[in-house]
């Protein structure tokens, strides 16, 4: 079973899960692990990657007179977590929608590991591989977060309607993804909260609950659309260790953040977005001094500390939590 | 006191009425459209119109009885995938408004001149002209039959024979319901409820499940019409927007996504509306200022309060989960 296997890696490879309890390993550590060296590669806009799983060609959508997204030509890494940073209404969200199927472009074709997928269904996007989460959250709050998670696992015999009614018919698959869903919500540390429903889970949580739903799929490829939004630093840090350990069991990640400091730390790679288009690509630590980073992004503020290393030190942490609670 | 036990043996006489059932069956219907998929289906006695009619031209072609059953069935099958086709790929509320324009327009053409020959007109069908198939297919036998303080003819059209195959097509439709609901199948529905787009983001295809639950709604819903008509006639006028919300405070009373909330709401309203008729015209209530030709409207119009105190005070009705509506105010 191949769901099985990905389940042992997940054990065995991801040997601090969360790796909230220790502060998060360095950047170059990890991505050395995961064996994705992005030095050797150009940092220019639409530079050809070594295995690209994700590749964009004239992406375009418009609204009305505007140009919401321009995207001439773009490569995503596979095995690599690659980020997708830009001001306020730089196009982020709306090219991710449109890579996901969420949303219609007026010209430009994509094709994800080799096969075109532009023009098809979100779900069938999902189907083939590529899987997101949402910017606004989206738990299923009236179905408990077992039921949360179980919902997204695929090929289940017992989702079609005739079969449905004879539980014989899909009762070993329930039973394995049930098994299978326990595991991941152990990982996302959500396991005693199985049997509540997900409405009652607070923000982060529920930002880990996406996570586990779309880990359920068995994913190639994640997509994140903010997964830091709204989230408490102490939990950051949580999900930045699980979205590394997305990318070390070889899944790729792209994901849409503001937050500079996750981008700096995790990221193998960064796609930088402004009016729509693609200003700058490259490696973390370069593609900020880039000079049309500064002038689009950082602007006038790009002295002030946007990737505050700081805050992912655990005393620091601390500190802040405790002076918090004195107010 | 021999004038309540009157009222209060008309009231019991509604629990097991053909028409509980069939609203009972038509809430089952719209509690799989609403309580388990979201889908604002404000239209369900068009569903139950179209499959009287369908059973009922159908026998007087000449159909047998289940054949007749089956063409109702289609003909449900076939509103559903119509109104289903455009609108569920939109946002909710454009079922809502072409569901219930839908169910006016097939009563209008129904009770137009156009098809008189069919449909009756605004007359409608005689119950006579479609009944003789389905009373054949009693086994009972001829006789009166009292069972407490309810006394029916075992055949015929207000018969123990209706009622007894109307609350087995209830119960055949809550086990079908239930077996559904507690599959993965059902799970999916409730995803869909809950967030379109996060389903959709897992890889299901969401149009089509919302498809298939407007079809197995609706086929319950031209089930239920069958039923209503069965002790009666064929009647368009008697089916229209007054059956509609009628339906829904009954899936409302018992609590939506819960399976026997409909059986349960359909029970306790006829119930207490028939208490609420029968008691206001007894001598008891003389000093109501109500006028006896009047008890119908005030009925009525307690109808709509209820479902309006029922929304506001106890939305998750009867049978429903408290907890899990907490959720729902966010």
């Amino acid at each position: 079973m191949p769901d099985e296997k990905t389940v042992n890696e997940n054990e065995t490879g991801a040997a601090v899960p969360g790796g909230d309890s220790q502060g998060a390993p360095a950047p170059s550590e990890t991505a050395k692990r995961a064996g994705r060296d992005l030095s050797h590669v150009a940092p220019e806009v639409g530079v050809a990657k070594p295995d690209a799983i994700l590749t964009a060609r004239g992406v375009q959508r418009r609204f009305g007179g505007m140009t919401a997204v321009d995207v001439d030509y773009l490569e995503v890494e596979r095995g690599a977590i690659t980020a997708l940073i830009g001001p306020n209404g730089a196009g982020k969200t709306t090219f991710f929608n449109l890579l996901t199927g969420f949303d219609r472009p007026n010209q430009g074709e994509w094709s994800f590991e080799g096969a075109p997928i532009s023009h098809k269904s979100a779900a069938r996007v999902a189907r083939a591989g590529m899987v997101r989460t949402f910017q606004l959250t989206k738990a299923l709050s009236r179905l408990t977060v077992l039921e949360n998670v179980l919902l997204a696992a695929t090929k289940n015999p017992g989702e079609r309607m005739f079969a449905s009614m004879f539980q014989p018919l899909w009762a070993a698959t329930e039973a394995r993804n049930k098994e299978k869903a326990l595991e991941i919500l152990e990982r996302f540390r959500l396991d005693k909260m199985r049997d509540e429903y997900a409405g009652s889970l607070s923000g982060g949580q529920r930002k880990l609950l996406e996570m586990a739903r779309a880990l359920m799929t068995d994913p190639t490829m994640i997509m994140l659309d903010e997964p830091m939004a709204g989230v408490n630093p102490a939990l950051v840090q949580s999900l930045l260790g699980h979205i590394q350990d997305l990318r070390d069991e070889g899944m790729s990640v792209l994901f849409v953040e503001h937050d500079m400091h996750a981008v700096r730390h995790i990221s193998d790679w960064v796609v930088v977005m402004a009016e729509g288009r693609i200003v700058a690509e490259g490696p973390p630590g370069s593609v900020m001094k880039d000079q049309a980073v500064v002038d689009a992004y950082l602007g006038a503020h790009h002295d002030t500390d946007l990737g505050d290393d700081a805050l992912l030190d655990p005393e620091v942490l601390a500190r802040l939590e405790a002076e918090e609670e004195k107010r | 006191m021999e004038e309540l036990l009157r009222v209060l043996t008309l009231a019991l006489g509604e629990l097991l009425a053909p028409a509980t059932a069939a609203y009972a069956l038509a809430a089952i219907g719209l509690n799989v459209h609403f309580g388990y998929t979201g889908l604002l289906n404000v239209g369900q006695a068009g569903f139950m119109l179209l499959g009287a009619y369908g059973f009922g031209i159908a026998t007087i072609s000449g159909a047998p009885f289940w054949v007749a059953l089956l063409i109702a069935m289609a003909a449900g099958t076939l509103f559903a995938v119509i109104l289903g086709l455009p609108t569920l790929k939109l946002r909710g509320d454009y079922l809502a408004i072409v569901t219930i324009s839908a169910a006016e327009i097939i009563r209008m053409l129904g009770r137009s001149t156009l098809f008189d020959d069919y449909t009756g007109g605004s007359a409608g069908i005689r119950g006579g002209d479609y009944k003789g198939s389905f009373q054949e297919l009693s086994f009972l036998p001829d006789g009166r039959t009292m069972i407490g303080p309810l006394e029916y003819l075992n055949n015929g059209s207000d018969s123990w024979w209706t009622r007894l195959f109307a609350w087995s097509l209830v119960i055949l439709a809550l086990v079908v319901v239930w077996l559904l609901t507690r599959s993965p199948w059902g799970r999916v529905l409730k995803g869909v409820r809950e967030d379109e787009d996060a389903v959709r983001a897992l890889g299901k295809n969401v149009y089509s499940y919302k498809m298939q639950a407007l079809i197995l709604g609706g086929v319950l819903g031209s089930l239920a019409g069958i039923i209503f008509v069965l002790p009666g006639a064929i009647a368009p006028d008697a089916m229209g927007r007054t059956m509609t919300f009628w339906v829904w405070t009954v899936m409302l009373l018992g609590g939506a996504a819960t399976l026997f909330g409909p059986v349960l709401g359909s029970m306790l309203f006829f119930f207490v509306y028939m208490i609420v008729r029968a008691g206001m015209r007894t001598d008891v209530m003389e000093f109501l200022p109500i006028p006896t030709q009047n008890v119908d409207h005030v009925a009525g119009v307690l109808v709509g309060v209820t479902l309006m105190l029922i929304v506001i005070f106890r939305p998750q009705g009867i049978l429903g989960n408290k907890k899990e509506l907490a959720l729902d105010a966010r």
